[in-house]
């Protein structure tokens, strides 16, 4: 049985359901869907809704490390141990409740489907569970901050013997809720990644072949299959600290024959790759919309396949770069430095073809290319600031310090705000069927890229100079209270005020296109792949008729053709 | 991994619904081979020599685990990049195994011990020489 | 609530059906959480050779005997997935009940081998290897229990000889909990 065949023979037998729209109630229609695009939503209103909940704690923990001690407004007095808990809480949430649920669960929801071309996820029933075990984990890990002893306050990172024991920690149940709401995490996007791994595998329309898959789908497959491969240790790691935690077990203690490095292990041996896990979406999504609005063919799609499988595979190799300071044996530090290092070249490689895909073409300037091409800016002063913290010399000095924190926020902040917003006001048209405005579009663009600059500038410096993280209160330490640093620190606060104050633009862009934003026509970019083919927004089994992939993803500008853009599904003339 | 899936997509069926069917006495015969090599992986250990008991656990272990897979499974005949698949994964456990054995199983490198973990280890030892001297206590280990 | 299967999960481009295929990645994601556990157990037990006095406390007949009834169930799992070929599907419901009253029996001895553990003072929290030997079989434990659950669900619709795909779904993942055991047994039991 070939493709085709086998294509063509359940395209007959599902033609018979494709009709079977009618009335349904809210709750059936918006909460208990297993259309791909009303889950996409929801993932994508949940993490955007848990980002302005990570935003909160950001503000409150920046306000009180430029004004120490003072009264905040919106939160009040900061205790120490709301200080960590806030800290804590950020970093979780905008990693799992914020750029994986957008980047991967509601990009991947809404674009797989569409740009394959079928009608829903292979299991639209696990889709929805999917989510409904995702909006638990955040009800969990919000609630943990109306339990007794308040919200776990160890990091992100959650060592041990501080995440372990209650007495070190002070949250018994904190932090005990902390670890199962990853946990929980974890469970759906083990299940939603299955989906898309087995969607993109087995659902793809007649006559598309695995070169012709548009790059942001082959991400979100690979960063899935990161997940995947990497989560496992973590889940049982996970299962042991709560083990610690709740009966008294010794698998982190020493003074029971565990031992703590051993968490660092599983949690960084998932920790490093999940960097990729969301970045390889975000490059993906970036990689549509350059190439689209640079009405050029990708330059090198091949090639960027190979260096994201590289990426993917280096990835794991790289973990215990995270551990330099942690004690683990020096001749391991080595092996790991070389390997993190090696890692830059597939990365490098990547933004390369991006620059080179962008080299002579027809540039559009509009708001997504806009995110998209500063996405390649920010990402690559990230990238390059991590070679100090790849080396295991250069980061015994800069461990643990604001260095740090810059780094992997010009890292995160452009693979989880900038890519985003990138996809975001790109498929915004398809999926509601409405442009967005333009000009407060690039309001939003040019005040949130300002502010995101001034935030983590100025931590590099304090960084350079000694500025050590997780303190509450630099008042208790002379050497950091200095007024140069003070003026730093305020200078990334203010930063982090505008950040946080141009997300009005996007909200009152939001509440613009909802009103009065024009139709989008069903191709506002003339862009070529599938999901550009069927109406805004997309119907209930997305197209009628099922479509067929006649070529390549990134026919922009075909010498000879009458449109500057050939959709995937047109037959060869 | 995934990414060559659709490479074969053209090729010969292998992995299909229309797979030649065992009869029920293939999987009795497949079970009473696990049955035997069960059956020397539990009488190993009675020899109390060291070396036979681990070959006989971990080796047979592993046959085992290699005949279930294969026929019950049919990963015989699954489409090979299943298998690689599969393979991978484990991979990556050994990966693991590899990137942290040296600072979690050794209790001592290269300017750095273990402190801790090795009182750990004293304590039980100790424990077990008391522990022996009792007559209900059962027998060293090799 | 009915549900029709959209399209998306009756094609094959991948040329497996999609269904063994998600399995085929949901063994995988198993094989590295116990890989990931089992690792840990395995380099914490080799640099504690003080465990082994431990280990000496487990009961190797329970173990054999969860052993035998398990490589079993997976004869009876893998017998159902044969009737389920060949189309009969009241057979195959018949073969995976056997199955799940492996798994119920496995439970069985598991909970009565602990009860006497624990009442003779190997808690969880009376060394490492203790901690390891439950986290670990309690782990494979719950996913007997989530196996033989789905097997019932399945067996129930397979009586009717509706998705009778599914018999060799579950049998695989049955399989996978045997495999884990197989190295389970040796690790926890054997080795002293």
């Amino acid at each position: 049985m070939t493709t085709t065949t086998a294509s063509h023979h359940a395209d007959a037998h599902a033609a018979g359901h494709a009709h079977d729209d009618h009335e349904q109630s809210f709750f059936v229609k918006y909460l208990w869907s297993t259309d791909h695009k009303v889950i996409g939503f929801q993932y994508m209103i949940t993490g955007l809704l848990m980002a302005m909940i990570g935003g909160y704690m950001a503000y409150g923990f920046r306000m009180q490390l430029a004004w120490p001690g003072e009264w905040i407004p919106g939160v009040g007095f900061l205790s120490s141990q709301q200080y960590n808990a806030y800290v804590t809480t950020h970093g979780t949430v905008m990693i799992f409740w914020f750029a994986m649920p957008v980047l991967i669960a509601a990009f991947g929801n809404w674009l797989i489907p569409l740009m394959i071309g079928c009608d829903d996820m292979a299991f639209p029933r696990i889709n929805r569970l999917s989510y409904q075990v995702f909006l638990i984990s955040a009800v969990v890990l919000i609630g943990s901050f109306f339990v007794d002893g308040g919200a776990f306050g160890g990091a992100w990172t959650a060592y041990p013997p501080l995440s372990a024991k209650a007495t070190m920690n002070l949250s018994p149940l904190g932090s005990t809720m902390w670890v199962l709401a990853v946990a929980l995490e974890f469970v759906a996007f083990l299940l939603g990644g299955i989906n898309f791994i087995t969607t993109a595998m087995n659902a793809r329309a007649p006559g598309m072949k695995m070169m012709d898959i548009p790059i942001v789908v082959w991400m979100i497959v690979v960063a899935s299959i990161l997940f995947m491969v990497s989560v496992g240790p973590l889940v049982a790691g996970a299962a042991m600290l709560v083990l610690d935690q709740q009966l008294g077990t010794a698998f982190y203690d020493p003074s029971g024959g565990g031992d703590p490095i051993l968490w660092q292990h599983l949690f960084w041996f998932f920790g490093h790759p999940e960097v990729y896990v969301v970045l390889l979406p975000a490059m993906g999504v970036c990689a549509e919309i350059i190439t689209c609005n640079a009405r050029k063919k990708f330059f090198g799609y091949k090639t960027l396949l190979y260096t994201v499988f590289a990426t993917g595979i280096i990835s794991f190799f790289v973990w215990a770069h995270h551990q330099f300071v942690a004690g683990i044996d020096p001749r391991m530090a080595n092996v790991f430095t070389i390997t993190t290092l090696i890692i830059s070249i597939p990365i490098a490689e990547m933004i390369f073809l991006y620059i080179a895909t962008l080299a002579g073409g027809q540039i559009r300037l509009n708001v997504p290319m806009l995110w998209a091409l500063s996405f390649v800016a920010e990402f690559l002063l990230g990238g390059v600031t991590g070679i100090f913290l790849g080396a295991s010399g250069s980061d015994i000095y800069f461990h643990d310090t604001y260095f740090v924190i810059a780094h992997f926020h010009y890292t995160f902040v452009p693979i989880a705000v900038i890519a985003c917003f990138a996809g975001f006001t790109h498929w915004i048209p398809k999926m509601t069927g409405k442009m967005m405005n333009e000009t407060l579009g690039k309001l939003h663009f040019w005040t949130t890229i300002v502010g995101f600059n001034l935030v983590f500038l100025p931590l590099f410096i304090t960084g350079m100079w000694g500025d050590h993280r997780r303190i509450y209160n630099y008042d208790h330490f002379p050497d950091l209270s200095t007024q140069a640093l003070q003026d730093l620190r305020i200078a990334s606060t203010v930063g982090l005020l505008i950040m946080i104050a141009a997300q009005g633009f996007f909200v009152w862009n939001l509440i613009w296109t909802w009103k009065k934003g024009p139709a989008a026509g069903n191709n506002p970019w003339q862009g070529t792949t599938l999901e550009w083919s069927t109406t805004s927004p997309p119907g209930h089994g997305n197209f009628h008729p099922m479509p067929t992939v006649y070529r390549g993803p990134y026919e922009y500008s075909v010498p000879g053709a009458e449109a500057d853009f050939l959709p995937q599904s047109q037959p060869p003339a | 991994m995934s990414t060559h899936a659709a490479d074969h997509a053209h090729a010969p069926d292998s992995g299909d619904e229309h797979e030649h069917v065992h009869p029920p006495s293939f999987y009795v015969k497949i079970w009473a081979i696990l049955t035997v090599l069960f059956a020397i992986s539990v009488a190993g250990p009675m020899l109390g020599v060291k070396i036979v008991t681990i070959l006989t656990a971990f080796g047979i272990a592993i046959a085992k685990a290699y005949l279930v897979c294969a026929y019950f499974m049919h990963l015989n005949i699954q489409r090979r990049w299943v298998v690689y698949l599969e393979l991978a994964v484990l991979g990556m456990v050994l990966l693991f195994w590899f990137g942290v054995a040296p600072d979690v199983m050794k209790h001592e490198g290269q300017n750095w011990e273990n402190v801790a973990a090795k009182q750990a280890v004293e304590r039980g030892m100790a424990a077990h020489a008391a522990g022996a001297a009792h007559a209900d206590a059962p027998a060293a280990p090799h | 609530m009915s549900f029709a299967k959209p399209l998306a999960t009756l094609r094959t481009s991948a040329g497996l059906p999609t269904g063994r295929l998600a399995l085929w990645w949901l063994l995988a994601s198993e094989v590295i959480i116990f890989g990931g556990l089992l690792a840990s157990y395995v380099m914490q037990r080799l640099g504690h050779p003080e465990w082994a006095y431990e280990a000496e406390h487990t009961n190797i007949w329970f173990g054999a005997g969860n052993t035998i009834i398990l490589l079993t169930s997976s004869l009876s799992a893998v017998l159902a997935h044969q009737a389920a070929q060949t189309g009969d599907g009241k057979k195959a419901a018949r073969y995976l009940w056997l199955t799940i009253g492996g798994a119920a029996w496995f439970i069985v001895n598991k909970a009565i081998e602990w009860t006497g553990e624990i009442s003779h003072g190997f808690t969880i929290t009376k060394s490492g290897f203790w901690s390891f030997y439950y986290t670990a079989a309690g782990l494979h434990g719950l996913h007997v229990i989530a196996g033989a659950t789905a097997m019932a669900i399945v067996a129930l619709d397979a009586a009717k000889n509706k998705e009778l795909q599914r018999v060799e779904y579950v049998g695989i993942y049955w399989h996978l909990v045997d495999v884990i055991w197989i190295f389970l047994f040796p690790l926890l039991y054997i080795a002293k």
